[in-house]
């Protein structure tokens, strides 16, 4: 394997530099390099969403895309999604309906979810539904989910 | 004696309070098993065969050796033989460890595409998983048996030269070269077809699916000089997981500490263990910790799947609605080893009806494909989809409303199962009638292609043993111990049942699941039992908590024993009448009283309680594509009492999504060598959030004698009636009868086609 490249990226608003192998997903470096293991693993292959983070205000699976590309770009992760002790609307959300029972999905669908009320601030239903396709969970069945989201849109 | 026993009234239980893990949840900060990390850590990747059955003739592990990085190879041959083969679990069964072991690590034969056949620990995953593949595996290929109706054929290729039959709760007997069979009844059979009116015959055919949980299965184990070994992981029973880890690896039971970390899911699929002894293997030669984290198609094609089944019914009933004979004949695939959920698809199959004269011939059938696990209420969803399409087709026949033709066979509180004993307390008449009341039941439903379906279920929860550890601390605050891992909020239904008890806040209360070295023993988080018999435990441990400080009140106030009562949290004196002290009070009090107050109980609960379940659905067929939608969806469930409503809806929902998931798309495709063809979520196509409408609950709570609040449990049961509602759902819409599952698009547009001539004629 070729040596490793030195990255510098913003991640949740402080600038980090780090060394990573070209092979290592941007997934695998935020987890296993710098500790933010928030995000999860599902798949690896870009199926489940569990991985999800925002790179320059655009949602994206972590597992699909290389740490080394994340070069100069700005991440954002489930670690950054609370202002200080100061939850986001759909953490507060997500924990008053009982948007999670296992847990391993809630960061995914936290930072899809943020990802779309930054886009779209008052979603509908088929909205929320469409959006959150890309994210798998397999304890709710969507109801409570789907419900925490359009709770924090009220917020 | 001091009145400590619960009121009739609820503070805590029924209300919905935030969970205590919850805020670690939304943030990131839970730290589930592939969150652990230790110093000096490698990784451990497997090598699995590519081919369904095959012998092997040599396994050359010299370059993966060689590879840098890498710092130690395992295979079978590293695996012991095991002391005892047949390991009795009481009422669980029968457990094979020479099996158990062998389906962690092959020794002379694969068994099953994905079988781990060697496995390397590494500086990172990278170079272990170059090195697992400079592996070379010389085989001998045999032909391979890839469903019931071929593994029971005469001139089957024989899997096993010899197995011991099924040993999930209970026995079969064995039967052919790849079967073992349990058979049950009542009555006879063939005067009650003579009986009947109208008898129907019937075959239906489910495929391999799997629990799909997003977590994969991940492990880190040490194994230290002393031969003490420690695993930190996701699993749904941590003494499960420690007393077969000591049967394959051979060491002490008490030199393991299993150390359950948060779980993403198990649905009945992480209560058996697959790479903690390859791990703890690969820690004992390298001297390192070793982490192993499956890929998800190591998931899929490796761990244990729910079984494919072929079912064929008769059923005879009389004019009026009343059922006469049945005779099912049900085979479930077992997988690679024996010991699939046959018994408990033959016990829900027809458990809610009366049927005087039955029998029931089930077989528990192996065949190529991984070993088969309970998947949340196991055997009863491919039951169901026979059953009560049956149910249907014959009220149908009969011209008759599909409740009605329930009630007149409804099975009712001390009437007979099939095995032999009582069906427990519950009012099933009461969901009977709430089904037929509801404005769901009771609306009109217009358009074309659209129809609406019904089933129904009785399932019965496990309580037997849990463990549960109490510590009231001088601040008033309670920590709460147990040994049952938590899948999806029991951490706060059980603490609500010990605030309750107590007459305290549930904020009060800190719950936790120990390890197995801090606690006793407990059967896993299987079986919809946490709630109920860990919920019972944990009562019985409140109350003697209770006792206890009305003994350090009677010593403050110099009174006689008896004249304690405590109430809401609040202890009074009887002799004196306004002499009070608060829990919180009396805790901070307890060192100058006789110190510390804490309780550790294992305790027994009574197994199969009843719930019951009924679904009712509405769908639309696009004839010309076949795609079902689900339009409306309402799941009635009796779960004795919901501790805290919210969770309870959430497992109603839950389960019905991946019920629902079974019956329209999931599927194991293998081709024909046997090989898994999607092995990965998006081509095995869970349930999207677009894939379901919102789902109506409606709880009904009739309680239940064996726990103190009347809990039930709830969690398995909704999963079983989704695939016959919705294949109801679809007669009544589109007129064809869907036989086969998944009613996948391609299914359901061949029999519409195939209905349409017969239609125009
Ligand atoms: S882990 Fe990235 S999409 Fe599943
Ligand atoms: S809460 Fe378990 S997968 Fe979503």
């Amino acid at each position: 394997m070729s040596g490793k490249s030195l990255v510098t990226a913003t991640i949740n608003g402080e600038e980090k530099q780090f060394l990573c192998e070209p092979r290592q997903s941007l997934l695998e470096v935020l987890r296993d390099v710098l500790y933010l293991t928030g995000t999860k693993e599902g798949c690896n292959d870009g199926n489940c969403g569990a991985c999800s983070v925002i790179v320059d205000g655009v949602l994206l699976d972590a597992c699909c895309m290389l740490a080394v590309e994340a070069e100069g770009s700005s991440v954002e992760t489930i670690e950054g999604l609370a202002t200080g002790d100061e939850l986001h609307p759909l953490q507060r959300a997500f924990l008053e309906e009982t948007g999670l029972q296992c847990g391993i999905c809630t960061p995914g669908f936290l930072m899809s979810a943020k990802a779309l009320l930054d886009k779209t601030p008052r979603p509908d239903e088929q909205q929320v539904r469409h959006w959150l396709a890309g994210n798998l969970c397999r304890c709710t069945g969507y109801d409570k989910l789907v419900r925490s989201v359009l709770k924090a849109v009220e917020a | 004696m001091s009145d400590t026993s619960p009121k009739n009234g609820f503070n805590v239980v029924g209300t919905s309070p935030i969970r205590p893990d919850g805020l670690d949840k939304v943030t990131g900060r839970a730290q589930f098993a592939d969150d652990f990390h230790l110093p000096n850590m490698l990784h451990g990747k497997i090598l699995r065969s590519p081919h369904a059955h095959a012998r092997i003739l040599s396994i050359d592990t010299s370059a993966a050796e060689a590879l840098p990085g890498v710092r130690a190879v395992v295979t079978g041959a590293d695996f012991p033989a095991v002391r005892h083969e047949l390991l009795n679990q009481g009422t669980a069964g029968v457990l094979n460890i020479r099996e158990m072991s062998e389906n962690c690590m092959a020794k002379d034969k694969v068994l099953y595409d994905g079988h781990a056949l060697a496995a390397v620990a590494a500086d990172n995953p990278h170079d272990a998983e170059l090195a697992v593949n400079l592996i070379k595996v010389e085989y001998e290929l045999l032909p391979p048996v890839m469903n019931v109706r071929a593994a029971m054929a005469d001139d089957a290729p024989v899997i096993h030269e010899d197995f011991h039959p099924g040993g999930f709760i209970a026995p079969t007997e064995k039967y052919l070269p790849n079967a073992s069979r349990l058979q049950l009844g009542n009555g006879d059979p063939e005067q009650g077809f003579a009986e009947a009116d109208l008898v129907l015959e019937r075959e239906y055919t489910a495929e391999t699916i799997h629990q799909g949980y997003i977590e994969s299965h991940v492990t880190t184990v040490t194994w230290d000089s002393n031969d003490y070994v420690t695993v930190w992981t996701a699993t749904q029973g941590q003494f499960a997981l420690r007393d077969h880890l000591a049967d394959i690896i051979q060491v002490p039971i008490s030199n393991i500490n299993v150390v359950p970390l948060e779980i993403g899911g198990g649905f009945g699929g992480k209560e058996r263990l697959y790479i903690d002894p390859v791990a703890a293997f690969l820690s004992k030669k390298s001297q390192c910790p070793v982490k192993i984290a499956m890929r998800r198609d190591e998931v899929f094609r490796a761990t244990g799947p729910s079984s494919g089944t072929y079912i064929k019914l008769k059923f005879g009933v009389k004019q009026d609605g009343t059922l006469t004979a049945a005779h099912l004949h049900m085979a479930y695939e077992a997988g690679a080893y024996a010991g699939g959920p046959l018994f408990l698809g033959v016990m829900s199959a027809t458990s809610r009806y009366n049927i005087p004269n039955i029998h029931i011939d089930g077989f528990d059938v192996i065949v190529n494909k991984p070993t088969m696990r309970p998947y949340r209420a196991p055997g009863a969803p491919q039951a169901l989809f026979a059953v009560e399409q049956m149910i249907d087709e014959l009220a149908c026949e009969l011209g008759m409303d599909p409740i009605e033709f329930r009630m007149k066979n409804l099975m009712r509180s001390g009437d007979r199962l099939v095995p032999g004993f009582p069906l427990a307390p519950i009012d099933t008449e009461k969901m009977m009638e709430t089904v037929k009341a509801h404005p769901h039941y009771q609306a009109p439903l217009e358009g074309a292609n659209r129809g609406r379906g019904l089933a129904y279920s009785i399932w019965f929860n496990i309580g037997e043993i849990s463990s549960a550890r109490m510590q009231v601390n001088p601040d008033g605050s309670v920590t709460l111990a147990t040994a049952s891992p938590d899948l999806s909020g029991t951490r706060i239904s059980l603490a609500m049942q010990a605030a309750e008890t107590l007459g305290i806040d549930v904020e009060q209360v800190s719950p936790t699941v120990s390890d197995t070295q801090s606690i006793g023993f407990s059967l896993p988080s299987v079986g919809s039992r946490t709630t109920y018999s860990t919920g019972a435990v944990v009562c019985e441990v409140a109350q003697e908590i209770l006792k206890q400080m009305c003994e350090r009140a009677v010593l403050l106030w110099e009174t006689d024993a008896g004249q304690v009562s405590v109430e809401n949290g609040v202890f009074s004196n009887k002799a004196e009448p306004g002499q009070t002290i608060t829990f919180n009070e009396l805790a901070a009090r307890m060192f100058e009283t006789g110190g510390p107050i804490s309780h550790h109980r294992t305790g027994h609960t009574q197994s199969f309680i009843p719930g019951t379940a009924a679904h009712l659905v509405d769908v639309e067929v696009d004839p010309e594509t076949g795609k079902v939608d689900i339009l409306r969806y309402t799941v009635f469930q009796d779960v004795g009492k919901a501790v805290h409503p919210d969770y309870v809806e959430g497992q109603m929902q839950g389960a019905a999504v991946q019920g629902i998931g079974m019956a329209l798309n999931e599927e194991y495709f293998y081709d024909d060598e046997g090989r898994l063809k999607n092995a990965s979520l998006l081509d095995y196509r869970l349930p999207t959030s677009l894939d379901v409408p919102m789902l109506e609950t409606v709880v009904l709570e009739s309680p239940n004698p064996a726990h103190p609040f009347g809990v039930r449990g709830c969690g398995e049961i909704s999963i079983a009636p989704p695939p016959a509602a919705i294949a109801n759902a679809i007669y009544d819409a589109v007129g064809v009868r869907l036989y086969s599952m998944p009613m996948a698009p391609r299914k359901v547009c061949a029999a519409v086609k195939a209905a349409e001539p017969a239609k125009a004629a």
